[in-house]
């Protein structure tokens, strides 16, 4: 019987791969009266767009926009802001779309809306594509057609590049990956001046350089999560001591970078010496990780990288707001 | 005899989180609406409508 023969493959492939929430539930709910869709409220779906991710990106973006030289009409600012969060939450509901096998494994993430079984995966894609175009429309629409095509590379760049393809086949995942999350700041200027320039590669080095070390040493205390649900981070295949030399190199190579806004005179030396200090703070907190390797000293020396990472990304973004605030004043 | 009625049923509170998501999609709706009106008259001045055929 060919419906036998059906349910028999479902249940061999369901043993050899993980099963998605949505073949679960097809295979769960044999009666169709009952649809297991639709179960999402309206926070689900603000939850499905990564809220505190996307805070990190309006404030870079709207760097990024304050530092750009030219003016923009503030309501059209504020469109190109509102633009770029929403382009980064609709590729927050992408990412979660297709790693849904995952998140329902690392403890970070299992209480995620597709996971928790609150939408399913065909919604979250809806709503992340339906999103992904209305923001690369309005934004090329509204503000110019530069920076929505900018907003589309960056969404295709994390969805395909970074969750498809680079996330689950290669250690240096979060490494050009990274790029995705650094790509708002030059959005953001490119909302103002319509182009690129070495002002606006420099923000976008700096977190750049900061994401891996951020991430490792997140890595690091959670390495058991990612071991769990086979995502090929560096301490799980390269080991916890390669993984703490490369947040060291990176560390090193941050630091400067930090600091070129001051070297290239759209900083002030304020933020030269501020920025500079910072970066000797990081790389002395990136040694300490390196040289603790063992029990709870090593795993609170990781989380005190990890937070530092944050504040750090946070006083350098701020500074750099508040002088153009001030001398633009 | 009463023909049983056809296709999806929804739960209560499937009923209940559509609201929520309809409500959410209302308020989004409005807010565009909004943002093309002000963005044109930025873009576009507020005597768009004045001019010459």
């Amino acid at each position: 019987m060919p419906e036998r023969n059906e349910d028999a493959q479902a249940i061999k492939s369901s043993k050899d791969t993980p099963m998605s929430l949505v073949e679960r539930q097809d295979t769960m709910h044999e009666d169709s009266s009952v649809w297991t869709g639709g179960m999402g409220s309206a926070s689900d779906y603000v939850a499905l767009l990564k809220p505190r991710v996307m805070s990190l990106v309006i404030f870079t973006a709207f760097v990024g926009l304050m530092l750009a030289p030219g003016s923009l009409h503030p309501v059209l600012g504020a469109v190109a802001i509102l633009c770029i969060a929403i382009g980064a939450g609709a590729s927050g509901a992408l990412n979660m779309w297709y790693d849904a096998d995952i998140d329902e494994i690392m403890s970070r993430t299992k209480k995620r809306p597709i996971p928790a079984g609150k939408i399913t995966r065909d919604e979250a894609f809806a709503f992340g594509i339906t999103l992904s175009a209305g923001s690369v429309v309005a934004l090329g629409l509204l503000v110019n057609w530069f920076a929505g095509a900018f907003l589309a590379f960056t969404i295709f760049f994390y969805v395909v590049v970074y969750t498809m393809w680079l996330k689950r086949s290669t250690p240096q995942n979060i490494v050009i990956g990274g790029a995705a999350g650094a790509f708002p700041p030059m959005i953001g200027w490119a909302s103002v001046t319509g182009s690129v320039s070495l002002e606006s590669f420099v923000l976008f080095l700096i977190i750049f350089m900061w994401t891996p070390p951020h991430f490792w040493a997140l890595a690091l205390f959670k390495s058991g999560d990612y071991r769990a649900a086979g995502v090929p981070m560096l301490p799980v295949v390269a080991g916890e001591t390669s993984t703490r030399h490369h947040i060291v190199v990176y560390s090193i190579l941050l630091a400067p970078i930090a600091v070129a806004p001051y070297f290239l005179g759209f900083a002030t030396p304020v933020y030269g010496v501020v920025s500079a200090l910072l970066g000797l703070a990081f790389v002395g907190m990136a040694v300490d990780v390196w040289r603790k390797r063992d029990g709870e000293p090593a795993r609170l020396a990781c989380v005190r990288l990890f937070k530092f990472s944050i504040f750090y990304l946070f006083i350098l973004f701020a500074l750099l707001l508040g002088e153009s605030l001030v001398v633009g004043a | 005899m009463v023909e049983e009625e056809q296709g999806i049923k929804l739960t209560d509170e499937q009923k209940k989180k559509r609201r929520s998501r309809s409500i959410a999609i209302a308020a989004v709706l409005a807010a565009l609406v909004a943002i093309f009106y002000v963005v044109t008259i930025v873009k576009l001045g507020p005597g768009i409508l004045n001019k010459p055929l």
